[in-house]
């Protein structure tokens, strides 16, 4: 082993994980380097996106003084569409909870902080293999080179190949992802802020059911940026598999949308992009450690999709692996029940207890989805539509009418399935 | 210029000399729903009826991992371009 090519710890990937990882080690005054495959940090992520304020704070406390935030989030909305019609929901709060951002300006802002902080960062090099020796992980293989460390962090992404190759983890299945694809549209800020109701540096964020997913398990967004808007969906891969969907057709028909097309109305395509969600959720969750190794952010499947939060658990996931990497390397212990405390403060925070929490989520609302994606978000629509309309027929007569087709639209079976659905799912996620 | 053309005109490749995605083309030919050349968010997939073969258009790829996910005899040769090649977002 050439010794020049040894340092204590690895981290693969200088995403939020990676780079949450990477600068707790070097605060603790350890040698780490982190290594990303993209031209710079960000270059091949893509998000919704909005980051979150408290969480970046444990990691960054002053972040807000110099990071390229676009906009703060004031309001969020969830649009319920229909065909040709939509019903939106808004909750507006003049608030810090979140902050939109690009990930090309941001990540590489947090990994240039990483920098001055001692990270050591390595750009444009993809690790290709884990080097095992004894059952154990002791380093990374490059392109170029074998580089050897005490412990290796894979935060690596939704894909992970690493944890893969390694076993942690078993490779993915349909169901397990969503294929997201995204479009970001150049309009003036001051056409931004007319649109969608907020002052220069306050943001919105739409979340879209149904549309052009209608009956599908998938989701769309929309958030404002200083002068853009992103908007795209996310559709369960297996949906698109099965129905023989291509991704940007939807995401095309979402635009075109009567409550959607005036928003992005007269904008620039600036870039276009695609990247996969994890959808998992707890039954997925890989081994987190194992000798000389551990597992954070996507690569560990650590998205909660119920409340569009990733980021934030990438970034405390990352912190916990560099706390557990700093007492190791104290002990110069870095055997799996050495590490194993990283698996331990996961467990005792909101990452673990969150997607347990959520465990039957994504099973009951797949089995249900028709139900649940298709045919409610319309007939509230529809409400909406018999609540609003003039047509000189009494009101009780169309009220009558109403209650009657929620009977005689679907079986009736399928209401006392939907009750039991949601009963069972109420309780596992605020009893069991 | 299609719809899709347009979206991937804004997207900066560098793209390698070689293909980073290595169909296993026996498993292609015999490949009922060629689910790649329909999911793929670049179209990078096509069918050549005629030559009986999977085109790659590697060079559109925005790395994803969908394709490797999705394709159905689990054949499809999957890694990361190198390091200096591939996608570049920058409104990611």
């Amino acid at each position: 082993m050439n010794e020049e090519r040894k340092t204590q710890v690895i981290v693969v990937g200088a995403g939020p994980a990676g780079i949450a990882c990477a600068i707790t080690i070097a605060r603790a005054g350890k040698e780490v380097v982190l290594i990303e495959r993209g031209k710079f940090s960000g270059s091949k992520n893509v998000f919704g996106g909005a980051i979150y304020a408290q969480p970046t704070r444990e990691i960054f406390p002053d972040f807000e003084e110099s990071a390229p935030l676009e906009r703060r989030t004031v309001e969020h909305k969830f649009a319920l569409l229909g065909e040709d019609d939509g019903t939106v929901i808004s909750y507006r709060k003049n608030d810090t909870v979140s902050y939109s951002v690009i990930r090309g300006k941001f990540d590489r802002w947090m990994a240039e902080q990483a920098q001055k902080e001692g990270v050591i960062l390595v750009e444009e090099t993809v690790v290709r293999d884990l080097i095992l020796e004894n059952g154990f992980v002791k380093g990374v293989r490059t392109e170029i080179e074998d580089y050897y460390a005490d412990i290796v962090v894979l935060a690596d992404g939704v894909n992970s190949l690493l944890a893969k190759q390694v076993g942690l983890r078993a490779d993915l299945k349909t169901k397990d992802v969503a294929l997201s694809v995204k479009e970001v549209i150049k309009l003036p800020e001051e056409i931004i802020n007319e649109r969608f109701h907020v002052n220069s540096d306050e943001g919105c964020i739409y979340e879209i059911f149904g549309g052009s997913m209608s009956g599908m398990l998938g989701l769309g967004f929309m958030y404002t940026n200083k002068n853009s808007i992103s908007i795209g969906l996310g559709v369960a891969l297996n949906e698109l598999v099965e129905k023989s969907l291509k991704p940007y057709d939807l995401l095309d028909k979402l635009k075109q949308h009567p409550e959607i097309s005036p928003l992005i109305k007269g904008g620039e395509l600036l870039e276009y992009s695609a990247h996969l969600i994890p959808e998992g959720g707890y039954k997925k969750i890989p081994a987190l450690v194992g000798n000389g190794v551990m597992v954070c952010g996507d690569a560990a499947m650590f998205v909660n999709n119920m409340h569009w939060e990733g980021t934030n658990l990438a970034m405390i996931s990352g912190k916990f692996a560099g706390e557990t990497a700093v007492i190791a390397l104290g002990k110069g212990d870095f055997s799996e029940q050495s590490l194993v405390r990283y698996q331990d403060m996961l467990e005792n925070s909101f990452i673990i207890k969150d997607l347990r929490t959520y465990k039957d989520l994504m099973g009951s609302i797949a089995e249900r989805k028709e139900h649940f994606l298709g045919y409610y978000p319309k007939k509230i629509n529809s409400f909406f539509e018999m609540f609003t309309s003039v047509d000189s027929i009494p009101k009780r007569q169309k009220y009558h009418k109403f209650i009657k087709s929620i009977f005689t639209d679907r079986k009736i079976s399928d209401l006392f399935k939907d009750a039991f659905t949601i009963i069972k799912l109420l309780w596992s996620i605020l009893v069991k | 210029m299609s719809d899709l053309e347009n979206k991937l005109y804004t997207v900066k490749y560098t793209p390698d000399t070689k293909s980073h995605l290595q169909p296993v083309q026996e498993c292609c030919r015999i490949c009922n729903s060629k689910i790649c050349t329909i999911i793929c968010p670049a179209c990078v997939y096509e069918w050549d009826e005629n030559a009986r073969k999977l085109i790659v258009n590697y060079e559109n790829c925005l790395e994803c991992g969908a394709c490797r996910i999705a394709c159905e005899s689990c054949s499809l040769g999957w890694e990361y371009p190198k390091g200096t090649k591939g996608v570049t977002f920058k409104q990611g």
